[in-house]
């Protein structure tokens, strides 16, 4: 240590008077200045921004809630000579056709049948996405078989009447099929007890499947000509959810695998699928499903595009899974495997359930994109939500300058509700997912 | 597969236990399905197309159309233009509003990106409005408000809206005129390539210039120079030598009816309007993503180095961000190539609705125009994802 005083050093003896806090760093008044007007050129966008939302925000807001009309039962109400101002969006209209936005055409004192079936799909879906629901195996089992078979009851009427010949064919056939995995059961030495048991529990599903179909609920049958509106747009949206989860994760698998046939005809379907627009899907199974089929079998104008959807679906949804599995740490297969668990056993046990809880959300992103390309149906000749609009803006009793404008917004709402509401979601379980891998 | 089997060896297992041979079981019996499928469709199809006394085979696409297509980028006529050629419409029809529509898209889609991540709070949530708004309401329900709310109120011709310089709008679409090239149009043309010759060897230049001895150029501002400058010097000077090489076909005004000029179909406007701005949000989306992809230290060094906030961008954050970008803009620019057979919907004449809409109604032969349309689609998406696949191995980053 130097003793020696250090002339050449500056030590200040007392203390400076502490600055005053700078102005204005926190507050509204900063806050305005720091995002807002921080430069010259911020300044100038956010004028131009400002003069923009000034233009476009009152006109908006006049349409939908100051000059709308609200109540009506013509168009009369929704014309400006009448209601003695200029009319905004015509609410009116909205309310009063919003049966048929819901329903189509279908019959008003079964309607109670859709209601209820509205109620089991929120039920499903709360089940499934709901991240700590309890029983969530419970949930899929419910949303995958007895929920589809339970809407199609109800909205169909159910009681397809298979006939007792069928019924023999069934017997006949389960009765083979068991026996068969019985053979093979001995032949592998394996247990014949535990394989047949599998074999019926699987005949037996089929059977109640079959059995819930072909019982007479008592309920009016009900064309699907006659189905409309928001149902038809959910049942599409639920058709594609339902088949493409499944084969999603079956060609998934498939892309995956190591056989090369089974590869070749995964990658053969996914890329085909996915490199063509649904459209072209649609107006396939809408024009070509009858040809496939024998001439005897006639195709519900319904099912056609149902089935371009879900094949539609599965590839998207392939590609998902995909994702997921890749992202499996090595270390889960060989561990499973090092357990002595089989392929099937592997994959539902440990990669699967791991697997699709880390592409939730992408599973969601894609539902979004799918519940949006049901509206093309309507392309197609199919009553959905965007039909049911289309036919009613064009109805004389309904003629007035906003209608069009009207419906399309309503229609525009309904779909934007849905799917802001799907993509928070699928960001709230990001983040959540993302938790434990935050640092 | 020991090669000395000791007496204590556990016994010999199945060959049902076999992995291979299950393997190969296993896709002996998917071949078998899928091909009793294929045979079974086959010869339904067969049966029912004799059935209803429908013709097979691609014969068809010689035989006269017969209908009249509104926008047609090569000569067709009703009377003496083939199914052929309708196909060749369609596609071009196709073809010309997905490039026009990528070209907007981006610039718009990578504006939004950019406003979306600005400091100014207005400008990012006005852009998140945007879209929010834009994700989340169907493409179709977009391209009907454009079509019917938008661009249907417009006057009659007679009311047109003159929009000056020879522009008017009405409901029959946006009218142009439409430039008439002279005979010494190749001149400009010529000054043009000179003018992208010119630039890439003066970037060259600039680049070495500025490696070995730190001076900059303006090469911004030279490039202007050469592509767009020099092709209107050349046509200053052909104007003033009075052989003009660009003369202008103005509309006129009729009584019913604009007549002269181009036009452009109200169909072709409401389509590239929402496809442009539907992509656009979803362009903007990638490109945030990507330029977020680029890490806060890449930005914090290029400024200690005393690169400007423009530089920065240019020079440091947007060619990393790319690497990001690239692949998922390339499956949106397809996206909106795909989204482009929603023309049906408008009744803009493109290939699914001029192929399988009238062609197929007219003909009935299903197969084959839903072969031909599909492969056109899959062909365009196969292609890309190729080239794509070689850009990425190409600027991928080389792990060490």
């Amino acid at each position: 240590m130097n003793t020696a005083v250090d002339v050449s050093r500056f030590v200040r003896t007392e203390k400076i008077e502490a600055l005053p806090p700078p102005k204005l760093a926190r507050g509204p008044i900063a806050w305005v200045r720091e995002n807002l007007f921080s430069s010259p050129i911020n300044t100038a966008l956010t004028l131009a921004v400002a003069y923009l939302l000034f233009v476009l925000i009152p006109p908006i807001l006049d349409f939908l809630f100051f000059n709308a009309v609200w109540t009506g039962t013509d168009r009369a109400a929704c014309r400006a000579e009448t209601a003695g101002h200029p009319v905004g969006a015509c609410w009116a209209f909205v309310v009063s056709k919003i049966n048929f936005f819901t329903y189509g055409s279908y019959p008003a004192e079964e309607r109670w049948r859709v209601n209820i079936f509205f109620v089991l799909l929120a039920i499903g879906v709360a089940w499934l996405l709901w991240l700590r629901a309890p029983r969530r195996d419970l949930g899929a089992v419910y949303f995958f078989w007895l929920f589809p078979i339970a809407s199609y009851v109800l909205l169909t009427g159910g009681n397809v009447d298979i006939g007792l010949r069928a019924w023999l064919l069934f017997a006949t056939i389960g009765v083979v099929f068991m026996a068969a995995i019985g053979f093979a059961a001995f032949m592998l030495k394996t247990s014949v007890r535990s394989a047949v048991l599998v074999a019926a529990g699987i005949v037996a599903v089929l059977g109640v499947t079959l059995a819930l179909l072909d019982w007479d609920w008592g309920l009016e049958p009900v064309p699907t000509s006659r189905w409309g509106g928001i149902l038809v747009t959910l049942l599409v949206a639920t058709v594609g959810i339902v088949f493409s989860l499944p084969f999603g994760i079956l060609l998934a698998l498939g892309r995956r695998s190591k056989l090369p046939i089974l590869r070749m005809a995964s990658v053969i379907f996914i890329e085909f699928v996915r490199g063509v627009p649904l459209i072209t899907v649609l107006i396939m199974a809408n024009t070509m499903l009858p040809l496939f089929l024998p001439p005897d079998v006639t195709v519900d104008r319904l099912t056609r595009p149902l089935v371009g959807v879900a094949f539609f679906a599965s590839a998207y949804m392939a590609e998902v899974v995909r994702g997921g599995l890749q992202a499996m740490p090595k270390g889960q297969y060989e561990g499973a495997m090092s357990l002595g668990l089989n392929y099937p056993q592997m994959m539902v046990l440990i990669i699967l359930p791991q697997a699709l809880r880390i592409v939730i959300p992408g599973i969601v992103n894609t539902f979004i994109g799918l519940f949006k390309d049901t509206s093309l149906v309507s392309v197609v000749g199919i009553f959905d939500l965007v039909k049911t609009i289309e036919a009613s803006r064009i109805d004389p009793n309904w003629a007035a300058p906003t209608i069009s404008y009207t419906g399309y917004a309503f229609a525009a709402l309904f779909y934007f509700i849905f799917c802001w509401g799907m993509s928070r979601y699928s960001l709230g379980v990001e983040r959540r997912l993302a938790a434990g891998h935050k640092r | 597969m020991q090669s000395v089997v000791s007496p204590t060896s556990p016994p010999k297992r199945s060959f049902l236990y076999d992995p291979n041979v299950r393997g190969i079981f296993y896709q002996v019996l998917l071949i078998c399905v899928v091909g009793y499928l294929f045979y079974m469709a086959a010869t339904n199809v067969v049966e029912n197309l004799q059935r209803a006394k429908i013709a097979s085979g691609f014969g068809f696409l010689d035989v006269t159309a017969g209908f009249d297509i509104s926008q047609t980028l090569v000569p067709f006529s009703a009377a003496g233009s083939t199914y052929r050629d309708a196909f060749i419409v369609g596609l071009l029809n196709t073809l010309i509003v997905s490039a026009i529509g990528i070209v907007f898209a981006t610039i718009l889609g990578f504006t939004i990106g950019i406003a979306r991540l600005s400091t100014n709070w207005m400008v990012a949530k006005v852009a998140m409005v945007y879209v929010e708004l834009l994700r989340n309401i169907p493409l179709l329900l977009q391209l009907l408000f454009w079509y019917i709310a938008v661009l249907g109120p417009l006057p009659q011709p007679r009311d047109s809206f003159q929009l000056g310089a020879g522009f008017f709008l009405n409901s029959r679409g946006l009218f142009m005129p439409r430039p008439v090239y002279g005979a010494d149009i190749w001149a400009v043309v010529a000054a043009f390539a000179i003018g992208i010759v010119g630039t890439v060897l003066f970037r060259r230049y600039a680049k070495r210039q500025q490696e070995a001895t730190g001076r900059q150029y303006r090469v911004g501002f030279v490039s202007l120079a050469l592509i767009i400058g020099l092709p209107v010097a050349t046509w200053i000077v052909l104007a003033l030598a009075s052989v003009n090489p660009v003369s202008f076909d103005m509309p006129q005004k009729g009584t019913f009816n604009l007549r002269g000029g181009m036009q452009i179909l109200p169909e072709f406007v409401a389509l590239l309007v929402g496809l442009v701005t539907y992509t656009a949000a979803f362009i903007a989306e990638v490109v945030r993503a990507g330029i977020l992809a680029v890490s806060k230290g890449q930005t914090e060094a290029a400024n200690s180095l005393g690169l400007k906030s423009g530089q920065t961008l240019r020079l440091v954050v947007i060619p990393q961000a790319m690497r990001v970008i690239i692949p998922p803009l390339t499956s949106q620019y397809l996206n909106l190539t795909k989204n482009s057979s929603l023309a049906v919907a408008v009744g803009y004449p493109d290939l699914v609705q001029v192929f399988m809409g009238t062609v197929l109604n007219q003909t009935g032969q299903a197969v084959e125009v839903v072969m031909i349309t599909m492969g056109v689609y899959l062909t365009i998406s196969l292609v890309t994802s190729f080239v794509m696949n070689i850009y990425n191995r190409r600027v991928a980053i080389v792990e060490r």
